[in-house]
């Protein structure tokens, strides 16, 4: 246990960063983070065709995410293992009202409306749900007893219905992941892993079963995109070819064809590594992959170094969550898995998932920077 | 023993704490996994798939369009055009990427004046191409154009456009939408007006728009412009008193063929009724047949000339030959043939004028059957006249081995053979031209084209001059008369065949005729098919349509009078004009 020792030096910097330390930021992962957002606008620009007004947009919500973070990065992981249960019964009650009286978008009821703002209360169990769960769990000593781990694993798959019910299946799928790691990550036995992957493979046909319509077409075109190339298997065909003419080192930045033509479907938002891979190439695809790395990898180690063990599951499951973000993003563009919609971290436009990515990203730095001073 | 219990509990605790380095492992394992395999994908895609994809993409960017190139315009002989080509847009869309929204279709169907479910229903569709509307005015497609639909595109075709309406209708025809002759001279002349397409490589965009052009593969080739031999003036004139004509007599049809008498051209060719070509719903199977050279006539005594003709080549026959017509009648086999009344004693001459049907027939027996059918062969009856035209007759003219004497005789007052209009113009242009058959053409022709004798000019000349007294007072069509000029002709009246004989109440009137006698110019055939009147007598019914249509001409066409200035007549009528 003398690690905190190790971690006090480091977060005691120079004088230079006096003001970062003040501020609670984590130099590293903001480094990473406004290079990842720099990057970001500039595929926008040319995804967008050029259009100001989207880069306008997307720079407003930028700005509220880093505000977002620098807030929430003030605020002692103390506060947040206090507040989760009241997050989450909030959240609870927000999805049942999205159920009720939420607004219809696109064949799906996400939002509510407030009054005063309009928001999809899924996102915040991105947040909440691994910190109910760090909290739940971190209470009593660890491993879990098995009372608590049905407890907690019952606390994951109440939101994840709720909200696989909007249909949200992407949202489900990633707050879904973020129990699951903050249940890996308290220590549940192998065995028990085990018997949930036995299980979650034993519920595939009952799911295939409660899926919609949609997307089980989604899974079908995924098994084979060329079986319908003109409905929904364009969207697959169209980012194939665009990541493929891209070749080794890309048709260079605004010159990509497939995306200017407009044949790549949603090339601004879920399918913006389609553009990236064909303007900038391999070259630039893994030098993408390799930042993105680094900020999982940053957030791995906050993780590690964490103080105690709510901060080491909270760190380490949003740390994953964003991993998810990204592999499934990634993973749906370039044909590895089905089509989801999840929008590529940071980059893609749009607005809540980016405010809720920057938001776990400001608990990380609260996490890595709120730490007590042990006597040796 | 405090110690050894501390060491169990910690032992206990070693055990009870799950293992977290295995955790931190699996977690990095699984993130390596996973970026394994997204950059395997990546690489498969981009470096060993790229070839394949980059194709693919380009299959989809780079298109090869057509480029409609301009049909030839079509002239009359002084180059007024006749059939024009402009240029037209046409609506095209792809029902894949135009919203089917109401206030789009809406809009659409209001500009285009297009029934708006049928429009729906075109857009719903699950093709990539469809017209939605071709050829639409230039302010429509403006319209259209400023609605910046997603997936609607105008293209540029070239329309054709018939400035000179059913007057020239059967000469000329008409294209199909796809500008390719369907009738008449569009259609006979359907490669030399064609124009080839060009192509051009150009980007499209993912709703289908042409982005930019990226090379100019080949260019479009217009086609040649066509100069008919029709005089649109001549065509006019003898479509207006044609139509009259038929009106006035309430016919079923009629038809006017003018032959320049010297070169074979013909400079006007109608037939009533005609069509609108610039207008598709008027397109009748009825109306659209240039009857002057589908359709088949007995001709009756129009023919009569010829069997003179062939007589005085054999040397038997002079105009002054007298015949012995009378009592009006004879038999010939188990048939009569017949006169309107007894002509008594008659010269050749006479028979012409007079029309005597015994006096043709006996002309016609006293000679061997073969050299009349020789002559009517020669004169190109029962052969086409390769006018070029499509679906032109050839008529009917059975071969003397199989003539009884009945048939002989009535084939000199023309039954038992058919003709077309442009048939009988033809042989009567081989008495206008001395005796000489030129080739008949619908084209304007550069040089004087080589004929073929077929009589004697002395033969020629005095049929001609046997024929002017038809025209004469005492004639059988003094209506045909044109004041100031020597006018040669025939009158017919033909009783038209029906299942199973002639019927008494059908007629087909007629008048052929040439001008200026004394060196034809013009010849002129007037068909006017089952006359409905009290009147159905070709000097009655045809002889003022070619009297009309005739002197029309002569002036138009510069001809000088060859008529004596001291014709009363003449200085009467012209004093009736001023």
């Amino acid at each position: 246990m003398a690690k905190p020792h190790i971690t006090f030096h480091e977060s005691q910097p120079a004088k230079a960063q006096g003001l970062l330390a003040w501020l609670h930021i984590d130099l590293p992962l903001m480094i990473a983070l406004l290079l990842l957002v720099g990057i970001g606008l500039a595929i926008l620009f040319s995804a967008g065709d050029k259009e100001m007004v989207l880069l306008h947009k997307q720079l407003i919500r930028l700005g509220f995410g880093f505000a977002v973070m620098v807030v929430l990065a003030q605020i002692h992981p103390d506060n947040f293992r206090r507040w989760s249960p009241w997050l989450y019964g909030l959240g609870i009650l927000f999805l049942v009202l999205v159920i009720l009286f939420g607004e219809l978008g696109k064949g799906a009821q996400r939002w509510l409306d407030l009054g005063f703002v309009r928001f999809q209360p899924s996102e915040m169990f991105k947040l909440t749900l691994p910190m109910l769960i760090a909290w739940y769990l971190a209470e009593q000593r660890l491993p879990p007893s098995p009372s608590r781990l049905i407890a907690a694993a019952l606390f994951t798959v109440l939101p994840v219905i709720l909200i696989a019910k909007q249909p949200d299946l992407g949202t489900a799928l990633l707050v879904g992941s973020g129990g699951a790691f903050a249940l890996f990550l308290a220590g549940i036995s192998w065995r028990l892993i085990a018997v949930g992957g036995i299980l979650m493979a034993a519920m595939g046909p009952v799911t295939w079963y409660l899926m919609h319509d949609y997307q089980r077409q989604r899974v079908l075109t995924f098994l084979n995109p060329e079986s319908d190339p003109l409905g929904t298997g364009y969207h697959i065909i169209q980012s194939k070819i665009a990541i493929g003419s891209g070749g080794i080192s890309g048709k260079g930045w605004l010159n990509g064809t497939q995306s200017h033509l407009e044949f790549l479907p949603e090339r601004h938002t879920d399918f913006i590594f389609a553009v990236i891979s064909e303007e900038f190439g391999l070259v630039g695809v893994v030098a993408l992959l390799m930042l993105y790395l680094f900020i999982i990898l940053r957030g791995l180690y906050i993780a590690s170094q964490a103080q105690d063990t709510f901060g080491r599951i909270l760190a380490g499951a949003l740390s994953l969550i964003f991993f998810v973000y990204l592999f499934v993003n990634a993973g749906m563009v370039t044909g590895l898995l089905p089509v989801v919609g999840v929008p590529l971290p940071l980059i893609s436009y749009g607005g809540t998932s980016l405010v809720t990515i920057l938001a776990s990203f400001g608990i990380l730095m609260s996490i890595q920077t709120h730490k007590k001073l042990l006597p040796t | 023993m405090a110690n050894r219990k501390k060491k169990k509990a910690q032992q206990a605790e070693i055990i009870r704490q799950p293992s977290y380095r295995a955790r931190r492992f699996t977690v990095l394992a699984v993130l390596a996994l996973a970026y394994v395999s997204l950059i395997w994908q990546s690489v498969d895609r981009q470096v060993f798939e790229t070839a394949f994809l980059q194709e693919q993409g380009e299959r989809r960017y780079l298109r090869t369009m057509k480029v409609s190139a301009s049909r030839g315009m079509i002239t009359d002989r002084n180059g007024e055009p006749l059939s024009i080509s402009t240029p037209v847009k046409s609506v095209v869309a792809n029902p894949r990427v135009v919203k089917s929204d109401n206030q789009t279709i809406g809009a659409l169907a209001s500009i285009l004046d297009l029934n708006p479910d049928r429009l729906r229903r075109q857009l719903s569709s699950d093709r990539s191409f469809v017209y939605l509307k071709r050829r639409i005015n230039p302010d429509q497609a403006e319209k259209v154009a400023a609605l910046e639909i997603k997936g609607l595109d105008l293209q540029s075709e070239y329309r054709r456009f018939y400035p000179s309406g059913e007057v020239m209708s059967h000469i000329v025809g008409f294209t199909n939408i796809d500008d390719q002759g369907q009738e008449g001279m569009e259609l006979a002349y359907d490669q030399w007006l064609s124009g080839t397409p060009g192509a051009k490589r150009v980007i499209k965009d993912g709703s289908g728009r042409v982005v930019n052009q990226v090379e100019n593969i080949q260019s479009p080739a217009p086609g040649k412009d066509l100069t008919l031999s029709i005089d649109r003036r001549l065509q006019f004139l003898a479509y207006r008193e044609l139509k009259a004509a038929v009106a006035k007599h309430r016919a079923r049809s009629g038809s006017v063929v003018i032959l320049d008498a010297q070169n074979g051209e013909i400079l006007a060719m109608v037939n009533s009724p005609a069509y609108n070509p610039n207008d598709l719903q008027d397109r009748r199977s009825s109306k659209l047949r240039n009857r002057s050279v589908t359709d088949v006539f007995e001709p009756g005594s129009t023919i009569k000339p010829f069997a003179v003709a062939a007589a005085m080549e054999q040397g038997k026959f002079r105009p002054t030959t007298p015949i012995d017509v009378s009592p009006g009648y004879m038999k010939v086999g188990r048939y009569l043939v017949r006169d309107h009344r007894n002509y008594g004693m008659i010269d050749v001459a006479t028979v012409l004028r007079k029309s005597s049907n015994v006096g043709a027939s006996k002309i016609a027996l006293s000679m061997p059957p073969e050299n009349l059918w020789q002559l009517y062969t020669k004169l190109g009856f029962g052969s086409s006249p390769e006018s070029l035209f499509p679906g032109e007759s050839s008529g009917r003219l059975p071969h003397f081995s199989d003539w009884s004497s009945f048939e002989q005789a009535t084939l000199s007052f023309g039954y038992g053979l058919s003709v077309t209009p442009l048939q009988l113009a033809r042989a009567y242009s081989v008495l206008a031209n001395d005796g000489e058959r030129l080739p008949v053409s619908l084209l304007k022709q550069d040089q004087q084209p080589v004929g073929e004798r077929v009589l004697r000019q002395s033969t020629a000349r005095s049929v001609v001059a046997m024929l002017e007294s038809v025209v004469s007072r005492d004639g059988s069509a003094p209506l045909a008369a044109v004041p100031g000029y020597r006018v040669a002709g025939k009158t017919g009246t033909a009783k038209k065949s029906v299942a199973g004989g002639y019927a008494e109440d059908k007629y087909l009137s007629l008048f052929v005729g040439m001008a200026p006698a004394t060196r034809p110019r013009l010849v002129m055939a007037v068909f006017i098919d089952e006359p409905g009147g009290e009147e159905y007598y070709g000097g009655a019914v045809a002889g003022p349509v070619f009297s009309k249509v005739m002197s029309g001409a002569l002036r138009l066409m510069n001809i000088p009078p060859d008529k004596p200035w001291h014709d009363d007549k003449l200085m009467a009528r012209l004093g009736e004009q001023e």
